[in-house]
């Protein structure tokens, strides 16, 4: 507001401000109904429009920090892939792996993209089933993605705490683990755009589907058949017995009393229905753990963690 | 039942071991009851179970309406004094912000074993089996970090609005408290929610096929009117970037014209601030979109003329289609519903009438009507829904059913106010395959089996 202080808006409200304060004073003297207090006020549609105060340039400079695919907000500088490899082992190995390549913490970084890639912009790994985990740079269409989200959060236990230059090697040093750049590569504000028309699945993202905006037409149609719609209904998947307690007792994660208790899952299913008023539930003892619902998928699935790379949604 | 030796500490002063009855099935032996356990109760364990039971003098607990009152004198609960009713009770404010009973204890928000690896940057998942209504309790709602969370002192926080306006702004959440508020009503469901299931039954219960969804009245500030008074610039400004105040800074793009319409930039939640876990002071609610782009602990709100392709829409939550595409920015939830009670992972111990209970949603509108199938989805009966019925939120529907004590398949099918008509898993693999993760809002089926115990199953 210092900047407007002269606008002519202001210097209503200013006006509306005074005005307000010689009517409350006035009745406050003439003992005049409370209701005349607010009428000034009324008079002004948004009363509300000078709370808040102008941003100083600092400020916005301290927290605007993101930057577009268009690098629009990227800040000059530079940062070289070998300096970002040190910098690597020392800050992000832990998590990520010497190459980006662990899928412990998180799911890996680089793995999965070609030369090919690299000329077409789509990534030909995202339609094979042997592919066994989506990486990074199978995804990032946008090189400036990666650049905001390490500047803006990463390391993971210590965000904000890499120079723009730091930050400019990192990226150097994950574009270079997926050789996207060479080794003698000096990442830059200046050639960050030559290294966007080279990443490997610049081509690979749409926006054309019904789920961005209300207006947007969705993709599967059902109707809403009432009788004899489905004349032979199969089971087509069920949770294997293996799994059976692998989210602990489910006996210990519903009420113990109305009428949905929960299945006491240390134990195989009841042979047949138990009777009211003899509700079961054995707390006493819990069965081995079973497979995680990761182990469950890799197993139902017979491949190695394809659809799992939720644990980084 | 409850097992007294697994009460919480708070009880202990009043429930000692002479003031408590046993509960009934206490009387039997560990050998009994992991026999019934393994065979359930033919006649003959029946009989004697009865005779156990009414030698168990002086039990108490629930009598079930299956079974003819084991005292002829009638139910000892009603027949014995209990401590509440002849000792005093606890004074006021004995808890000055009070928790739920401690016969409540095992509804309470779950991590889902082995979905993630860091519990910083991990769910943690609604109760929804045994809530009722559409209001979720604050300390329920589901939990979904980036990266951790903390206790922000709302002193030190602000919310800045920069861009494309005429005056960028820094708010104190006394300015925005002041402002003036709207209170509404609406459901927040991440993405990702049900998205264990594009492939196959991969867990057990409804809390973990669908409880990362919850429901508030949240009460706020329209975005708009913050956009206002900073004077954006509606012409060139087509999308908002939110920006986070947490370690992960988390940044998600909105188009101008949802930014217009509902979004709200929120301070409360069902009647008090929000819970740390959900953003306090400030988030931002998007009704109707994925639960990401409410972003949390909201410190900046950019205005832009393109997409901002942050992490969180460029790397993750986004939706990788057959042909190997990705879909972007996919936001809208849309409709959906599901069976909560009975669901997966509960047990029925009896025939006959049931109330069946479920929650039905739309990203799109209101929830115009719900079917409900106990046959697979071969034939379908409409639900009654429960007021209100409000846009963008969750609607709780019900229906009777008499159960014959055979093997059924129960399924929901919700229908929105534009048409639209839940779809089947089936239908959704068609056109998006198996590995987009986001965006499930399939038909859920339940399978009640003979032995009365109800699972998690796909059909088709």
């Amino acid at each position: 507001m210092y900047k407007s202080a002269n606008s002519p808006i202001m210097k209503s409200l200013l006006h509306t401000g005074l005005l307000a304060m010689v009517v409350v004073s006035t009745t406050l003297l003439s003992n005049q109904p409370v209701a005349a207090q607010t009428a000034p006020a009324a008079s002004t549609s948004k009363p509300y429009m000078n709370l808040g105060r102008s941003a100083t340039p600092a400020e916005v400079a301290a927290w605007d920090i993101d930057v577009r695919p268009d690098f629009k907000g990227l800040p000059v500088g530079s940062g070289s892939v070998a300096k970002g490899q040190a910098l690597w082992e020392q800050k992000c190995a832990s998590c990520h792996g010497i190459f980006g390549e662990s899928n412990e913490v998180f799911t890996p970084i680089a793995g999965g993209t070609t030369k090919d890639d690299m000329k077409t912009g789509k990534v030909a790994s995202l339609t094979s089933e042997k592919q066994p985990q989506r990486t990074t740079l199978m995804k990032v269409a946008t090189v400036s993605t990666l650049w905001d989200y390490v500047y803006r959060a990463m390391p993971w236990n210590a965000p904000r705490t890499l120079t723009v230059d730091e930050t400019y090697s990192l990226v150097a040093f994950m574009l270079n683990l997926g050789e996207i750049v060479p080794d003698d590569f000096v990442l830059s504000n200046k050639n960050i755009a030559q290294v966007q028309a080279k990443m490997p699945n610049r081509n690979g993202m749409t926006q054309k589907h019904g789920m961005w905006t209300l207006k947007g037409t969705p993709d599967v149609k059902n109707t809403a058949c009432m009788n004899n719609c489905a004349q032979h209904v199969a089971v087509g998947s069920v949770l294997p017995d293996y799994a059976r307690n692998a989210h602990n007792n489910l006996a210990e994660q519903n009420r113990e009393y109305g009428p949905y208790r929960g299945v006491d899952t240390t134990k195989p299913p009841l042979a047949a229905m138990p009777s009211s008023g003899m509700m079961m539930v054995s707390t006493a003892s819990a069965a081995p753990k079973a497979a995680g619902p990761a182990d469950l998928f890799k197993k139902e699935n017979n491949i190695t963690i394809r659809y799992y790379s939720i644990s980084n949604f | 039942m409850i097992n007294m030796s697994n009460q919480p500490k708070t009880q202990s002063g009043l429930d000692s071991a002479n003031l408590i009855k046993k509960a009934p099935e206490n009387f039997l032996s560990q050998g009994v009851i992991a026999e019934i356990n393994e065979h359930g109760t033919d006649e003959k364990r029946r009989g004697f179970l009865r005779k156990s039971f009414m030698a168990a003098l002086g039990s108490a607990g629930a009598v079930g309406s299956g079974l003819a009152l084991a005292n002829p004198q009638g139910d000892p609960a009603i027949l014995e004094k209990q401590i509440w009713q002849t000792t005093l009770g606890k004074n006021v404010a004995t808890e000055p912000y009070g928790t739920p009973s401690v016969y409540e204890k095992n509804l309470v928000r779950r991590e889902s074993p082995g979905l993630t690896r860091v519990s910083a940057a991990s769910v943690a998942f609604t109760p929804l089996q045994g809530l009722f209504g559409i209001i979720t309790p604050n300390g329920l709602h589901f939990e979904r970090h980036h990266q951790g969370w903390y206790n922000i002192d709302p002193n030190k926080h602000r919310l800045m609005v920069n861009g494309l306006v005429k005056n960028e702004k820094v708010f104190t959440m006394n300015d925005l408290m002041r402002l003036p508020s709207v209170s509404r009503i609406h459901f927040i469901e991440c993405g990702a929610n049900t998205g264990l299931e594009w492939g196959n039954v991969a867990v057990p219960t409804v809390q973990y096929t669908h409880g990362m969804l919850s429901c508030c009245e949240f009460t706020g500030v329209p975005l708009s009117t913050l956009l206002d008074i900073c004077g954006a610039d509606l012409k060139k400004g087509k999308y908002i970037l939110a920006e986070g105040g947490d370690g992960s800074g988390m940044t998600r793009t909105i188009p101008m014209e949802m930014a217009l319409d509902d979004v709200m930039v929120a301070w409360g939640m069902n009647g008090e601030m929000l819970r740390p876990e959900n953003g306090f002071p400030l988030r931002l609610v998007v009704p109707g979109v994925q639960g990401v782009s409410w972003v949390k602990w909201l410190r900046r709100i950019e205005v832009g003329d393109m997409p901002y392709g942050a992490k969180d829409e460029a790397i993750h939550y986004i939706d990788l289609m057959p042909d190997g595409l990705h879909r972007q920015y996919t936001s809208i939830q849309e409709c959906k519903s599901v069976i909560t009670s009975p669901s997966g992972g509960q047990q029925l111990f009896d025939k006959g009438y049931y109330n069946v209970s479920g929650l039905a949603w739309s990203g799109r509108g209101k929830v115009k009507r719900v079917d409900v199938s106990f046959d697979g989805g071969n034939n379908w009966r409409t639900a009654r829904l429960e007021t209100p019925i409000l846009t963008k939120a969750l609607t709780r529907f019900n229906i009777d059913w008499v159960w014959d004590g055979s093997p059924t398949i129960m399924q929901s099918r919700a229908i929105d106010d534009t048409g639209y008509v839940q779809p089947t898993i089936r239908q959704l693999r068609t056109v998006r395959g198996t590995r987009s993760i986001y965006h499930n809002n399939a038909i859920q089926s339940w399978k009640v089996d003979s032995n009365g115990e109800v699972s998690n199953v796909q059909v088709g």
